[in-house]
């Protein structure tokens, strides 16, 4: 799949996971402190995993890649995270 | 309404509140109708078993399997709302697509399939008396982005919410506007409603614009000016959403007053 999404297409992907929302759900981007709903960044989505980035700065916010029987979620570049219940 | 993260009516009585948050499930959909939305594009009514309900703007996963076990899933957006457990969509067939052209042009009634959602609390849009705010709302489309938009201006008129509402919305033809009938009747609720059409490949003849891309000063004469704040919604191919939402911001929209929805492509 060529071009990118953004974080609404996280909502499905990590609902198997989390039992908040995370596209209302903020976070820090380590790299260049921008405070933002997952919803607004940019998600690149391939058969090796999906890369979450930062819509200010392009760092790296999270990698998922879910093979089925289990799932790797990195969120490495997430300093804090808010959710809205 | 139950769907996931969205919070109950202020109104509501506080026992309705407490309830178990369900989560976002995978459900059995069986297609109850198909119909041509435009030659490109296919609307498809689906009966969801278990289906919770879901707000205006949200949109469910497709997954498809194969005999061999491979899986695709693909995102869609709902075209309806409200507690029914009748859910619709329309699907735009992408010529080299793995599982658009399947749903437009080989699914039929009867038909199951595997769906997860309600999904996404972020672009949803909910009547002025449950979110408390009336600022107006700028709804802008490309393509098959109208669809969630077209859920959100649907439950605006069910609410007979006063709030005003506009849509600019990008087609290639007057025969690939979606829900056109819809449109008509929506515009002549009791809800304001004003929809602005910009052509990108062939106009109708008495058209006063030459089809082509939309511009940023046709963007700029057709939206709801940033003076008086509206909450705007953008969705539609990737490429589409980044240029409209950059030049709102140009426009002076506040960037956090402007909701995108991308679907992919260029
Ligand atoms: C949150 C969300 C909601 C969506 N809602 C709808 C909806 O209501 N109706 C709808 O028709 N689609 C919607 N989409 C797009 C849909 O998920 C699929 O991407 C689309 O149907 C193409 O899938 P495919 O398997 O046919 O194509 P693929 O096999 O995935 O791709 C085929 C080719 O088309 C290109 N492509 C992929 N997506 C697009 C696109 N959107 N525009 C242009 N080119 C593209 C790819 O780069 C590739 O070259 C939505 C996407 C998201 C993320
Ligand atoms: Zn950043």
């Amino acid at each position: 799949m060529t071009g990118h999404l953004d974080g609404n297409a996280l909502a499905g992907p990590l609902a198997d996971f989390f039992s908040f929302d995370i596209t209302t759900t903020t976070g820090r981007c380590n790299a260049c402190g921008t405070v933002a709903e997952f919803a607004r960044a940019m998600v690149y989505m391939s058969g090796a995993g999906t890369v979450v980035r930062c819509a200010t700065c392009d760092h790296v916010l999270a990698v998922l890649v879910d093979t089925g029987e289990r799932a790797w979620i990195d969120l490495a570049g997430v300093s804090a995270i808010e959710v809205r219940r | 309404m139950s769907a996931d993260g969205i919070a109950a009516p202020p109104g509501a009585s506080p026992l309705a509140a407490i309830r178990a948050v369900p989560r976002a499930g995978w459900h059995v959909a069986t297609v109850a109708a198909t119909h041509r939305e435009t030659p490109n594009a296919s609307r498809i009514e689906l009966d969801v078993d278990g289906w919770p309900g879901n707000a205006a703007g949200q949109h469910l996963d497709v997954r498809l399997t194969a005999p061999d076990a491979y899986t695709a899933t693909r995102s869609y957006s709902i075209a309806s709302s409200g507690d029914s457990t009748r859910v619709v969509l329309a699907v735009d067939k992408l010529p080299d697509g793995e599982v658009s052209p399947f749903l437009v042009d080989d699914l039929r009634a009867g038909d199951q399939l595997e769906v997860h959602g309600p999904l996404g609390a972020f672009f949803v849009w909910r009547p002025a008396v449950e979110s408390g705010d009336d600022r107006p709302v700028q709804l802008i489309a490309g393509g098959s982005g109208v669809v969630p938009l077209y859920a959100m201006a649907h439950a605006h008129a069910d609410a007979s919410d006063p709030t005003p509402f506009r849509l600019l919305y990008s087609v290639r033809t007057p025969r690939d506007v979606y829900f056109a009938d819809e449109w008509r009747a929506l515009a002549a609720a009791s809800a304001p409603l004003q929809v602005d059409l910009v052509y990108t490949r062939q106009a109708p003849d008495d058209w006063p614009a030459p089809p082509g891309r939309i511009t940023r000063e046709a963007l700029e004469a057709a939206v709801i000016p940033a003076a008086e704040r509206p909450r705007v919604y953008v969705c539609g191919s990737t490429g589409f959403v980044e240029r409209v939402a950059d030049w709102l911001v140009g426009l002076g929209h506040a960037p956090g007053d402007i909701r995108t929805e991308r679907y992919g492509g260029t």
